[in-house]
């Protein structure tokens, strides 16, 4: 019997695992470790998997993923900090048929950007909001976020963030949660290969809820920046899992459709 | 003849672009021009056009949402006044930078900062020498009549989609509020997808097409050089303008000695005062820039080499004037008249301005 040789190995019937067609060849900028290269896959497994390529439009935000549009082959809009609901709002009522997401880490959805998000959310638009929450301003160069734990450093709390002076870390997906306009919202990571597959499912029930005109749906994923925090990629995940999982816990917050108007009408207004 | 009706310049503004098949108007209230947005809710074009209409969480929220809009290939617009219009200038500049069209109405009012809700012409600087950061352009048409309110917001879209650019419509708290008679335009469809396709499928992000590179509408490059192209694409559009699009009129300025030179509600003060100071027995005329920017300087620069003054006559310090004195560069004498924080000229103002200033000066 002769020896098994590579090249009998890699035939199309044996591939179990490839890059989808969504991704271009670019190489990703983001620095080893990040969780944005991960998320960004998922995305785009998912555009192929739904084959709505043609059919998707995607909103990048101000942040270290401001460059995504190099990345997934599909049309984009490149929004001023913060803006990025916004700009999916505009794009979506004028082309109610595509499937409009907006992807953003915390300084630009839950800083510079809270009134666009909790608006966006509120009237219930039918995108996808895709919330990277690493509780540090990656692109800057690290500086304290909306999502930054108390006694965290960071460039601009070298000290530890001190609640005296900073204020608390920024549940901001547990707020999005109560707005009747939402129809998903569930928080999931991307750090072991189950997390992973979950996160995976979760952001292709939102493209899919999009389609059905249900509300907004809103993941966050809880993410490290290891280069932001100057620990190790390894040591990265188990600070994540030690210290923001306690205070950002995964798992579905709301999964339904947005509230009936039913619940709030009122009767008009009289002399 | 169009449909003939007695309007206020702000319900204009929204009848027009119901008729001029704009897809979506997205805005925020603020004295003096929220009628826009009322006359628009109140006459459901969704029902009729499909357009959409929607009151944003903020000025900021607006102009971002015509960022998506316009994105789309569609005609996209919105209106304030002039401490939404800073607040918008943020999205402005984007929308510059990304090569987007769009409308942009400014019925403005006295600043700065709050200010006052009476009507003023002092975002002259803010509207003709960009408004937020960078080097950037908008088309700026300045009416002076209900009618043009009319007319004005079709050419705006016509030449923001020719040119890919913001284009603004700066008019004051009067123009905004007043009545006149109007000759509505006639009703345009809206572009359907395939003409959207047909005809801003070239740049839009209308979905990625196997036959064509993915759009991507943004501002943003890294490169300094590649940027600095891309500035100089920009300054080569801005020359073109300059070039082919500058409109104004002029009313008897043939023999004119003594040039008015007024936009917008201050050009219809200045007319009145035109006709009184030629009963005295002075040649004045008045010339009324209809494009800000592109600025009919050349017309005023061949004026400038037989007319004996110019008088700027602006509801602001002094603003338009810089622009004039720049075109005259030095031929003849230029001056400013102008009255601040909402305070409206009267004619006689006009006439003794330019009596003491530029006849007598």
């Amino acid at each position: 019997m002769a020896e098994l040789q590579i090249q009998d190995i890699i035939k199309p019937e044996n591939k179990v695992y490839g890059k989808s067609k969504i991704m271009t060849d670019t190489p990703l900028h983001y620095c080893y470790g990040c969780s944005h290269g991960v998320v960004h896959k998922l995305v785009a497994e998912v555009i192929e998997e739904l084959d709505i390529q043609e059919e998707t439009v995607g909103v990048a935000p101000v942040g270290c993923s401001v460059m995504m549009y190099n990345y997934l082959d599909i049309d984009w809009m490149e929004a001023a900090h913060g803006r990025a609901p916004a700009v999916a709002t505009g794009y979506k009522r004028v082309n109610p048929k595509k499937y409009v997401f907006s992807y953003q880490g915390d300084g630009d959805l839950a800083a510079i950007g809270t009134a666009e998000t909790m608006h966006a959310v509120n009237r219930g638009e039918n995108i996808v909001m895709i919330f990277i929450n690493n509780a540090i301003y990656g692109m800057t160069g690290g500086q304290m976020a909306p999502t930054t734990m108390i006694g965290q450093a960071t460039s601009t709390s070298p000290y530890g963030r001190n609640v005296d002076i900073n204020g608390y870390p920024l549940k901001i997906t547990e707020l999005v949660a109560h707005l009747p306009g939402a129809a998903y919202v569930t928080r999931q990571s991307v750090h072991t290969p189950a997390n992973v597959r979950k996160c995976k499912k979760a952001i292709k029930k939102a493209f899919e809820n999009s389609k059905k005109n249900i509300g907004t749906s809103f993941i966050e994923v809880v993410s490290t920046c290891n280069s932001g925090w100057k620990i190790d990629p390894v040591a990265a995940n188990k600070w994540m899992e030690e210290n923001m999982f306690p205070f950002y816990p995964l798992g579905d917050i709301k999964d339904g459709q947005r509230d009936s108007d039913e619940k709030y009408s009122v009767q008009k207004l009289k002399k | 003849m169009g449909e003939l009706r007695l309007m206020k310049g702000n319900e204009v503004i929204a009848e027009a672009a119901i008729r001029c098949g704009c897809d979506a108007y997205f805005g925020y209230p603020i004295t003096p021009q929220s009628e826009v947005m009322e006359t628009l809710m109140a006459r459901m074009p969704w029902e009729e056009t499909g357009m959409v209409v929607l009151q944003a969480e903020s000025e900021v929220a607006a102009i971002n949402m015509m960022y998506g809009g316009a994105s789309a290939g569609r005609k996209v617009m919105t209106s304030s006044s002039s401490p939404g219009i800073s607040l918008m200038s943020e999205g402005i500049s984007y929308m510059a930078g990304a090569e987007l069209p769009g409308v942009v109405v400014n019925v403005q009012r006295g600043g700065p900062g709050l200010g006052t809700i009476q009507p003023s012409q002092a975002d002259y600087f803010q509207a003709t020498k960009g408004g937020g950061h960078g080097d950037y352009n908008l088309i700026v048409l300045a009416p002076s009549s209900v009618q043009e309110m009319n007319d004005f917001v079709d050419l705006a879209f016509e030449l923001s989609f020719k040119y890919s650019n913001p284009a603004m419509i700066l008019t004051d708290g009067v123009i905004g509020q007043m009545m006149e008679k109007v000759e509505l335009s006639d009703f345009k469809p809206r572009w359907t997808d395939e003409q959207v396709e047909q005809f801003n499928g070239s740049w839009a992000a209308t979905g990625k097409k196997p036959n064509r590179e993915r759009a991507i509408k943004t501002s943003l490059e890294l490169v300094a050089e590649k940027q600095e192209k891309i500035n100089e694409g920009f300054q080569a559009k801005y020359k073109k303008m300059q070039e082919e699009e500058v409109r104004y009129e002029t009313i008897k300025c043939e023999d004119a000695d003594y040039i008015i030179v007024a936009f917008g509600v201050s050009s219809r003060i200045s007319q009145k005062a035109v006709d009184v100071l030629r009963e005295q027995g002075h040649k004045a005329g008045l010339l009324r820039p209809i494009t800000l920017y592109p600025f009919p300087s050349e017309i005023i620069n061949q004026m400038a080499d037989h007319v004996k003054g110019f008088l700027s006559v602006e509801m602001n310090a002094g603003q338009m004037v810089e622009d004039i004195r720049l075109a005259v560069n030095g031929k003849t004498k230029v001056d400013h008249f102008g009255r601040m924080g909402g305070v409206i000229a009267t004619p006689g103002e006009v006439v003794d301005a330019m009596l003491t200033k530029i006849i007598g000066g």
